[in-house]
């Protein structure tokens, strides 16, 4: 892979960031009123507490100053205070950064594990028993609400089990215990949209002539799967994946209120039921980045895989037929 | 054949058969189990290379899968045996008959674009058929590497490719490389299913040379599927003809291309176009192969011969050795049932080529009832029409297009590349003019040019009524009078129809443009349209996938018809098809030509049919017209090496 190629896409996702936090930043004037009441929520609108506040976000100059103001800040990862509580915004974002981390991570984990395999195994027994088994379950899967899936884990697991803890984060080592249902019941949909998309990766690959062809020499059948079927799934499974991590992201919205972990995504609940736009501001860029920079990787990625997608640059000279 | 030796070389005395099939029957595994293969046998002895010719829908591809033990899912042997060295292979369990694989047999197939895994280099690919070759270890790797660069100079490649991508590679070379992958476990017999389909004729020589070099070096058996006769003629010691699912002849090769004895071998033969000389009209099969399940009791060809008697369509048909096999086997030749000149071919078998026959597979036979009352049916021959109007210069006043120095240039990452250079051309009314080339030397792009669906960077490109500018595409406006004036039709019937509408709503589509663009006169309907390609006005009602590829190409004709063109481009516009149909087509658009006096830039690779169809040739060579003039001089008098290359690749009997 060429740097140009690298510098590229990193360009690219730059331009991307640079138009989002533009529209993130527009939010606080596109909340009905005016900004500086917003930002002083529910505190008593003063004539002097809205001057100050006018003047600490520059809110009397042209909305490009503001801009450039603003993400100067946030470069410097200095996004302001919480409306509602006066602390940073950084450092409340920070605080909760680890655990939705940990469980977006559990969560891919589980989709990639479960979702990919059994993807190959419905594609193999293709019109099967066990493709249909796999698939039902997958339905029942991708049409269950992280909610209702999650009341239904906490029943079975906790309540009935009690293998798992019901709520909570846990603390130090107690936390991959308590990540575990959150998890399932985030990944939930996601397993079954990898699922599906890997049985149909795998089944266009089968279908393949150089499958055949391979078949038609002798190359052993275990050989077959993994180097060739396999292989030639792999780049639209690997984009699938890029995908879903914006889905697990809005995901723990919903799944960090059933279970009651004070992640990312509830703070993001907090902060639109209470208009703390600063915070709201913070979490979309925030979510706007891990989102690009999981496509910037899946993108990256993707020339290793498959030799085709590589720069014409790197490609060597077509040799010539002997005469 | 009792003996269960594996006879893997060949010895002087009647060596037992390479490949023994006999009686294979294939069948739709669901429903009403149609036979789609009915009774097949041959036999390939060691070094022998065997034919095995028929049109799609013959059967030829899947009975050959069967013996190889890859029928597509929904398919499965009902009848028959398939030995391979002696040893009866269709009842063995799948992981045996996979073993064989590789080693005693392999397939090479159609696509070498497809038939080879875009993510895995070349050398890994010949690799991994290799014979104990697998291990980690350093020496071993290397060892693995000599070997495969070995392979690769076998085919005549050299060892650089073995770390190259199939995308990086043309299509002659990558079929170089999947022959080397399919040998690579040094099976005794190589099923070739139509390895030269996709390539040009000069590359198609190639492999075939290859193919052959590599059948003798290696003794190996050969068997070559193609619905190409000349292939076939050119590169088989013998020849199995196969309909609708079952041989209606078989023979050594010249005497079934000198004296065929069955009526679908001379009705192939004849719509056959010959770069030699051109027929008045080419004789086309009527109809299409039927479908499994859909043939009546008697003979399958019955409904599109020339010969039929009543028995034929009642009467079921085997089929019946024309000479009894006699002591020695191949090159007796062959006592005739009626009077006819002796035939030089049986007599004189060429000692070079033709691998020991076994002792069973000399004679000839043939599932013709009136075999004996028809005698050997004509060969065609003969009847050369006068060439094509190669008359004066062409006027360029009336011309239907008049390319003149146009250059189009490829720009990529890799470096830019001069697809076309200096072009001129100019395509007279009402005549057809050919443009000759190999793949890779700017026909394509240059037809793309003459209608707007490419920009060229410098020149001057007039198409009818319209002067294209250059280094820009042309206003709405040009498109709509550029539709107006000339039309095309592409390569791929199965590509260019949506498959989700109707014939009738393509049509319809198409008249209405017209009627837009100020051309039609209302008159034309959809049935008039499907009249003139020769469709029942049924055809309307139904979608692509229901038809067959000529009458897709028929559907795609008329829709080009639709703006009464005066200029029809056909790229490539014959090369997937069948010859039966080909020949069909050939002789459609030389009625329509005729009648509606449009003029034709024919593009092809094939100067057999430029014999045919064409008034004039103009010979495109990377990027460049190397040689124009009349058909008949050209190809009588090639004045280009280019041109000479291309004649001298048309397959010729040997």
């Amino acid at each position: 892979m060429t740097a140009r190629y690298v510098l590229r896409r990193l360009g690219g996702t730059l331009v991307l960031l640079l138009v989002l936090s533009v529209a993130v930043f527009a939010l606080l004037q596109a909340a009905p009123g005016d900004p500086a009441r917003t930002l002083l929520g529910p505190r008593n609108a003063t004539p002097d507490a809205l001057a100050a506040v006018r003047a600490r976000h520059h809110l009397d100059q042209p909305f490009a100053v503001q801009y450039l103001r603003w993400a100067g800040d946030a470069l410097r990862l200095d996004l302001g205070t919480s409306i509602r509580t006066g602390a940073s915004v950084s450092a409340t974002i920070g605080g909760r950064l680890a655990l939705t981390g940990q469980l977006v991570g559990l969560g891919l984990a589980i989709a990639v594990l479960l979702g990919v395999p059994g993807g190959v195994l419905a594609a193999l027994r293709r019109y099967r028993a066990t493709d249909r088994a796999v698939q039902t379950a997958s339905l029942i899967a991708l049409s269950t609400p992280a909610f209702a899936g999650g009341l239904v884990l906490i029943y079975v697991f906790s309540l009935m089990l009690g293998w798992f803890p019901a709520y909570g984060p846990g603390t130090g080592g107690d936390r991959l215990p308590h990540l575990v249902l959150p998890a399932v019941a985030l990944a939930l949909g996601v397993t079954a949209v990898l699922l599906k998309l890997t049985r149909a990766a795998v089944i266009r690959e089968l279908d393949k002539e150089h499958v055949v062809f391979a078949r038609a020499r002798g190359v052993a059948e275990r050989r077959i799967l993994v180097h060739y079927v396999l292989r030639g799934a792999l780049v639209p499974v690997l984009t699938g994946v890029g995908l879903v991590v914006a889905y697990l992201l809005a995901g723990t919205v919903m799944v960090e209120q059933v279970f009651a972990l004070p992640g990312l995504g509830s703070l993001l609940v907090d902060s639109v039921t209470y208009r703390d736009v600063p915070l709201v501001q913070a979490e979309a860029l925030l979510i706007a980045v891990l989102v690009c920079l999981a496509g910037l990787l899946t993108d990256l990625a993707q020339p290793l895989i498959d030799p085709r997608l590589r720069p014409a640059a790197d490609a060597p000279r077509r040799p010539k037929e002997r005469r | 054949m009792t003996t269960t030796t594996a006879a893997t070389t060949t010895s002087t005395t009647a060596p037992e058969p390479l490949l023994a099939v006999d009686g294979l029957s294939v069948a739709v595994a669901s429903g009403a189990r149609a036979l789609v293969v009915d009774g097949v046998s041959l036999t390939v002895a060691p070094g022998e290379c065997v034919g095995v010719v028929g049109e799609s829908g013959s059967g030829k591809s899947l009975t050959m899968r069967a013996v190889a033990g890859l029928l597509p899912e929904g398919l499965d042997v009902t009848k028959g045996t398939v030995r391979l060295g002696g040893e009866e292979v269709l009842g063995l369990a799948p992981r045996a008959r996979a073993a064989l694989r590789g080693r005693r047999i392999a397939l090479l197939m159609q696509d070498p674009f497809a038939m080879l895994h875009p993510q895995l280099t070349c050398g890994r690919q010949i690799a991994d058929g290799l014979r104990g070759q697998g291990g980690r270890g350093r020496a071993v790797r290397a060892a693995r590497r000599a070997e495969v660069e070995r392979r690769l100079a076998e085919v005549g490649l050299e060892p650089s490719v073995a770390d190259r991508y199939p995308h990086e590679l043309s299509g002659g070379m990558l079929q170089r490389v999947a022959t080397a992958a399919a040998l690579a476990g040094d099976p005794d017999l190589l099923i070739a299913d139509e390895p030269t389909t996709a390539l040009d004729t000069a590359t198609q020589a190639a492999v075939l040379d290859l193919l052959g070099r590599l059948r003798r070096e290696r003794a190996m058996g050969l068997v070559l599927i193609t619905h190409d006769l000349r292939v076939a003629f050119s590169a088989c010691d013998r020849v199995h003809v196969l309909y609708a699912g079952t041989v209606v002849e078989h023979g050594p090769s010249h005497a079934l291309r000198t004296a065929p004895r069955h009526p679908y071998t001379a009705a192939l033969l004849a719509s056959e176009p010959s770069a030699r000389e051109r027929r008045p009209r080419l004789t086309a099969v009527p109809g299409s192969v039927p479908a499994p399940g859909e043939r009546g009791p008697g003979c399958p060809f019955a409904d599109r011969c020339a010969f039929t008697a009543p028995a034929c369509r009642t009467t079921p048909v085997a089929l019946v050795p024309l000479a009894p096999a006699t002591a020695g086997g191949a090159g007796t030749p062959a006592p005739r049932a009626s009077a006819s000149a002796t035939d030089p071919g049986t007599s004189a078998p060429d000692p070079g080529l033709s691998g020991p026959h076994a002792a069973d597979a000399g004679g000839r036979a043939t599932a013709c009832l009136r075999a004996a009352g028809l005698g050997p049916l004509d060969p065609p021959a003969g009847e050369a029409a006068a060439d094509g109007a190669a008359g004066t210069g062409p006027e360029t006043d009336d011309a239907a297009l008049v390319v003149s120095d146009v250059g189009r240039r490829f720009g990529s990452a890799a470096g830019d590349r001069q697809v076309l250079a200096d072009v001129s051309l100019t395509v007279p009314a009402g005549e057809v003019t050919a443009l000759v080339g190999r793949s890779g030397s700017g026909k394509t792009t240059l037809a793309r040019i003459a209608i707007g669906l490419e920009t060229f960077d410098s020149g001057t490109v007039r198409t009818g009524p319209v002067d294209l500018p250059p280094g820009r595409r042309p206003s709405t406006a040009d498109r709509r009078r550029l539709a107006g004036h000339a039309q095309i039709v592409f390569q791929d019937p199965y590509a260019s129809l949506s498959p989700l509408r109707t014939v009738g709503a393509t049509l319809r589509e198409a008249l209405d443009a017209a009627r837009r663009g100020g051309r039609g006169d209302g008159a034309e309907t959809v049935e008039s349209l499907l009249a003139k390609v020769g469709l029942p006005e049924r055809y309307a009602a139904r979608r692509p996938a229901a038809l067959s590829g000529g009458e897709r190409q028929r559907v795609a004709v008329a829709r080009a018809l639709a703006a009464r063109p005066r200029l029809l481009i056909c790229d490539e516009a014959v090369a997937a098809l069948d010859v039966s149909v080909q020949a069909q087509l050939l002789n459609l658009l030389d009625e329509l030509r005729r009648d509606q006096g449009f003029a034709v830039l024919f593009i092809t690779h094939d100067l057999a049919v430029v014999r045919q169809i064409a008034d004039h040739v103009a010979v495109l060579h990377d990027g460049r017209i190397v040689e124009t003039g009349p058909a008949a001089r050209v190809l009588d008098a090639p004045g280009h090496p280019e041109t000479r290359r291309l004649l001298a690749a048309v397959p010729a009997p040997r």
